[in-house]
């Protein structure tokens, strides 16, 4: 008989908007505060502090648009953000601080959240869907240069770029994305050449997140449909279908795997947060506590494992922060 | 004298080279005081030269040498230093202590095994079994301790990987006589460091000796409880290692199993002895394979099913636990995938440690060993065993995460409302379209369960559903609202209907297909009418057939008919009825046909004639031939549904307008041309409403 599914550690309330996106910072050592960053339908972004569970800070960047993205670069106090104002801004929290040093118009309108990639000692590479359609421009931070545009060939007919994940083998070799269609397929992006590896049908609707383990060289997708589609990456970089899940019920807004590989977690439209096991794709456990879709997952940067959290953003204006699966 | 025994010691060292005189020197003649004879035969240890005679001894056996002899020899050997201390009285040198002497007995024993070796290899016969006894005897005497804390590391370290060593071990051991095998094989078990020592020391033993086998399979696992966890998992690991030895393994199980489940021993045995069983069975079960337990599948059930039920029946909290944690471990091992039992108590240190004891043999095996080793979780990763200089390759899943019960993840039901007042509140106002759906589909239920509380709120709903427009895209959303606005109307009809066609004169533009809606949503109501109104055709059936059933439309056909004949010829902002909008009209006049036909035998239908002939008489001359049919129509249905006496009596001039509009001339009595007029309204009102329907 197993046991009954967890309550939520502890509830976040006060966002009074949906939330998007959410960012945990909890590497530090004392006396650094475990913190997660939310972003919300209003344009706000949210600090919150995780030993009072009582907001910090709020940041206030977008012009009252939704802001969909947030990441931290490199360390707590440097926080990137994108919002439906058609931006993305790069902010400096330290001491106190809540401003905006940079930011980079892309002229892009669509919900398409960014990926950021730690390349070398202060510089990173940033996708993001570009001005045109089908497009998705890279750029170099922080000096804002571009680095490629991934445009499809003309009659790919693959949509709008939906999701992205930045990822490199090991530091060092060279950076690949991956990029999930309005029409259901990943394509592996070459960015140094600007072309593409290889692509795959994952769906047949929009590809609404996606998530990729390097190591294992496996990726889960997630679509507005039922099916949770897993993928690998062969040896010649050739994308091919590993396994498919069916879902209970249909819609996943996002999919995030805990950075020890162990467990996924995926936020779903009809406002349940599902656990499984990564390696083989077990479902472990169903989260129920939200009222309206969740939109987004993300798991905590603890260095004690059994400190981990996981925390899920909703329509219904609440971040549940769970503590799930910590003894492994 | 002091040189003399210099001279005798010196005389009796040399001679001392075979047992036999080692023996006279021990019976001690009395001219030797036994000072001497104890520093010579200190020295004579000192020099090794015991493992000399031994090995002197294993040479002459190989040549049938005396048995009194070596009897004695091995009486000397093993009782030397009780023999020592009874002659000095407690002032013997420290050589002789128990403590220093096994062992040094142990090493010598080591010395002649090499030798037995080296003399294998070389292609000569020899026999072990003098040293078998030497084994036996000291470890019946009590002294395993000693003497094994010397043989067991060297052994398992000759043993390793060397297959002649291993066989001189097992040939060491079963040569030890039945009498002392007991003392040797528990002394093994307690000692060895692991299974897998065990295994290689032993060999198969208990397979080939029944006394071992006894011991092994039946006194230490049931008759005795006083050894350690670390003594089972050795013990069982053993038996698990060979395939011969695992029947051994399974015997064990089903015998331990027995008293597991026996009601006597749950009551009569000691909680320490139960837990000590409890542990010996978790430890079987985690060393079996499937195919084995695939075989004995059905026994493991009945056993556990017997034995959990004596264990719950016992008074001690302590026994009821053992037997559920047994119990669940046994349903895991045999439940694969399906439910299995699952017991609620309290998870202590005990708990804890019996529940640690199932986890894979192989693992348990690896830990017994107690060597330190890095455990990469994820996948198969070979692992390097210092013992056998070999990596064993591991399995480690990912089953080691539980999943959480996951019953209540069902379908999402997006609830609809139950009450038609919270319908009217989706409609009107609400966002969340996945509701608005579910009620757009559920209201005509809702309407048709509920006539008094639709009754409340009819207007407004009928209001509401007029002017609902497709949010989503639903399949069949215009039959669906067409159906919940019927459903309103039937249940309501008096003051909805009226409110329904005060909209055909309303001054907004938009509405216009909503009106056209009413008016087929009219004539769907009176479809629904028809459908229950028995009629039958055919010639020469009068209206009196009719008549016998009651018109349930009586009460409320007023209320449709003349609104909508009203006003007419007034001009309005939306229509221009005697305009332009000839459609509209067109239809208007079909409706009141109908309207009229399903009349008959109600309160209302003269006047209702009336006031239709009026309006037939008002748009005679229409330019539009699908108004003048509508108005034929209505001429039928008011011949067929106006009883004759009240035709005749009551509209004798309309009738008689009429009648010169249609027929021109008149060319036969009035009641006969009425007639010939009904049996032909009747043949062309069959055709409208099949038109119609």
């Amino acid at each position: 008989m197993a046991l009954p599914p967890p309550d939520p550690q502890f509830v976040l309330r006060g966002t009074s908007a949906a939330v998007h996106t959410l960012h945990f910072s909890c590497g530090g050592q004392e006396p650094d505060i475990p913190t997660l960053f939310s972003g919300s339908e209003n344009g706000f972004i949210h600090v919150w502090n995780l030993k009072t569970h009582r907001v910090d800070t709020e940041l206030d960047g977008h012009e009252r648009k939704s802001v969909y993205c947030v990441e931290t670069i490199g360390s707590k106090n440097r926080l990137l953000s994108q919002g439906r104002d058609q931006r993305i801004c790069l902010w400096d929290l330290a001491e106190g601080r809540t401003s905006v040093t940079d930011s980079v118009f892309t002229e892009n309108v669509g919900f398409c959240r960014c990926s950021l990639l730690k390349v070398a000692q202060g510089r990173w590479l940033v996708a993001m869907a570009a001005k045109a359609l089908e497009e998705v421009q890279v750029l170099e931070l922080p000096s804002k240069t571009s680095v490629c545009t991934l445009k499809p060939e003309v009659g790919a007919k693959l949509g709008m770029p939906m999701c992205l994940k930045l990822w490199q083998l090991n530091c060092g070799s060279q950076p690949l994305l991956l990029a999930g269609y309005e029409d259901g397929s990943v394509v592996l992006w070459n960015l140094s050449m600007g072309k593409v590896l290889s692509q795959l049908v994952c769906h047949q609707e929009p590809v609404m997140s996606l998530d990729f383990d390097s190591e294992k060289a496996k990726g889960i997708s997630g679509s507005s449909e039922k099916v949770l589609s897993i993928w690998s990456l062969n040896e010649q970089q050739n994308l091919q279908v590993y396994k498919t899940h069916k879902l209970v019920n249909a819609g996943i807004s996002d999919i995030t795997i805990r950075p020890d590989k162990k467990i996924l977690a995926t936020a779903g439209w009809d406002h349940r947060i599902r656990i499984f096991g990564w390696k083989k794709l077990k479902p472990l456990a169903v989260l129920n506590y939200h009222t309206a879709t969740v939109h987004c997952v993300s798991f905590s940067d603890h260095k004690n494992p059994s400190e981990r959290l996981l925390a899920a953003g909703s329509k219904d204006h609440r971040i549940s922060i769970w503590s799930i699966y910590t003894q492994t | 004298t002091k040189l003399s025994s210099v001279m005798l010691h010196a005389h009796l060292l040399l001679s001392v080279k075979r047992g036999r005189d080692l023996i006279q020197l021990l019976s001690s003649s009395p001219s030797v005081h036994p000072r001497e004879v104890i520093e010579v035969l200190e020295q004579f240890l000192q020099e090794g030269r015991i493992s000399a005679l031994m090995w002197e001894v294993c040479q002459q056996q190989a040549q049938a040498g005396s048995p009194e002899l070596q009897e004695a020899l091995l009486n000397k050997i093993v009782c030397l230093p009780d023999h020592v201390s009874n002659k000095l009285q407690g002032k013997n040198p420290a050589v002789f202590f128990p403590q220093n002497y096994f062992p040094l007995l142990g090493g010598a024993v080591i010395q002649v095994l090499q030798k037995i070796s080296d003399s294998l290899r070389g292609g000569l016969d020899c026999s072990i079994s003098f040293v078998s006894h030497v084994l036996g005897k000291v470890c019946v005497h009590g002294r395993q301790k000693e003497i094994l804390s010397v043989l067991v590391p060297r052994l398992t370290d000759l043993t390793k990987s060397d297959c002649i060593w291993q066989r001189i071990c097992w040939r060491l051991v079963e040569c030890v006589p039945d009498r002392w095998m007991e003392a040797v094989v528990l002394g093994f078990v307690q000692r060895a460091p692991g299974a897998d020592v065990l295994s290689r020391l032993l060999g198969n033993l208990v397979v080939k000796n029944k006394k071992a086998q006894f011991v092994v399979t039946q006194k230490v696992l049931l008759l005795q409880y006083c050894h350690t966890t670390a003594v089972l998992q050795n013990l069982l690991g053993y038996l698990s290692l060979d395939s011969l030895r695992r029947a051994l393994l399974i015997k064990v199980l089903q015998e331990l199993l027995e008293t597991w489940g026996s009601s006597s021993a749950v009551k009569h045995s000691p909680p320490e002895q139960q837990q000590y069983i409890s542990k010996a069975i978790l430890i079987c079960l985690s060393h079996l394979k499937e195919p084995e337990i695939e075989s004995c599948r059905q026994e493991l059930l009945t056993s556990m099913m017997e034995g959990v039920k004596c264990h719950l029946d016992s008074n001690l909290p302590q026994i009821r636990r053992l037997g559920m944690i047994v119990a669940e471990s046994i349903s895991s091992k045999i439940n694969t995938d399906g439910p299995v039992l699952k017991f609620q108590y309290e998870e202590d240190e005990e708990a804890r440690e019996l529940k640690s004891l199932l986890v894979d043999g192989v693992m348990t095996m690896l830990c017994a060993g107690s060597f330190t080793f890095v455990w990469i979780a994820g996948e198969r990763k070979n692992i390097y065993s210092p013992w056998t200089n070999s990596c064993l390759y591991f399995f480690y899943s990912d089953d080691d995460l539980i999943p959480y019960d996951m019953s209540e993840d069902k379908e999402l039901k997006i609830k609809a409302p139950v009450y038609i007042r919270d319908c009217i509140e989706v409609l009107t106002g609400s966002e969340d379209v996945d509701k608005w759906e579910a009620t757009v589909k559920t209201l005509e239920s809702l309407v048709r369960k509920n006539p008094a509380a639709t009754r409340e709120v009819s207007v407004e709903l009928a209001k509401i559903l007029l002017h609902l427009e497709e949010k989503t895209c639903i399949e069949g959303f215009v039959e669906l609202r067409q159906r919940a606005q019927v459903a309103v109307l039937t249940t309501d009809p008096i003051p909805v209907s009226p409110s329904l066609l005060s909209f055909f004169h309303l001054r907004h533009r938009q509405k216009f297909k909503q009106l056209k809606s009413l008016a087929s949503l009219i004539e769907s109501r009176m479809l629904h009418a028809v459908s229950r109104l028995h009629f039958s055709l055919g010639q020469g059936q009068s209206q009196a057939e009719l008549a016998s059933s009651p018109n349930e439309f009586n009460s409320v056909v007023g209320h449709f008919f003349f609104p909508l004949i009203q006003h007419f010829d007034r001009p309005l902002t939306t229509f221009d009825l005697l305009g332009e909008d000839h459609f509209v009209l067109g239809r208007l006049v079909h409706t009141l046909a109908i309207l009229m036909y399903l009349a008959v035998n109600t309160v209302a239908v003269t006047a209702m004639g009336k006031a239709l002939l009026e309006f037939v008489w008002a748009l005679r001359f229409h330019t539009d031939s699908y108004v003048r049919q509508g108005l034929l129509s209505c001429i039928s249905s008011m011949l067929l549904s106006v009883p004759t006496e009240r035709l005749l009596q009551d509209m004798t001039e309309e009738l008689l307008e009429t009648q010169s509009w249609l027929g021109g001339k008149m060319w036969c009595t009035p009641v006969f041309f009425w007639v010939v007029m009904q049996s032909l309204c009747s043949i062309s009102l069959i055709v409208i409403v099949a038109v119609m329907s």
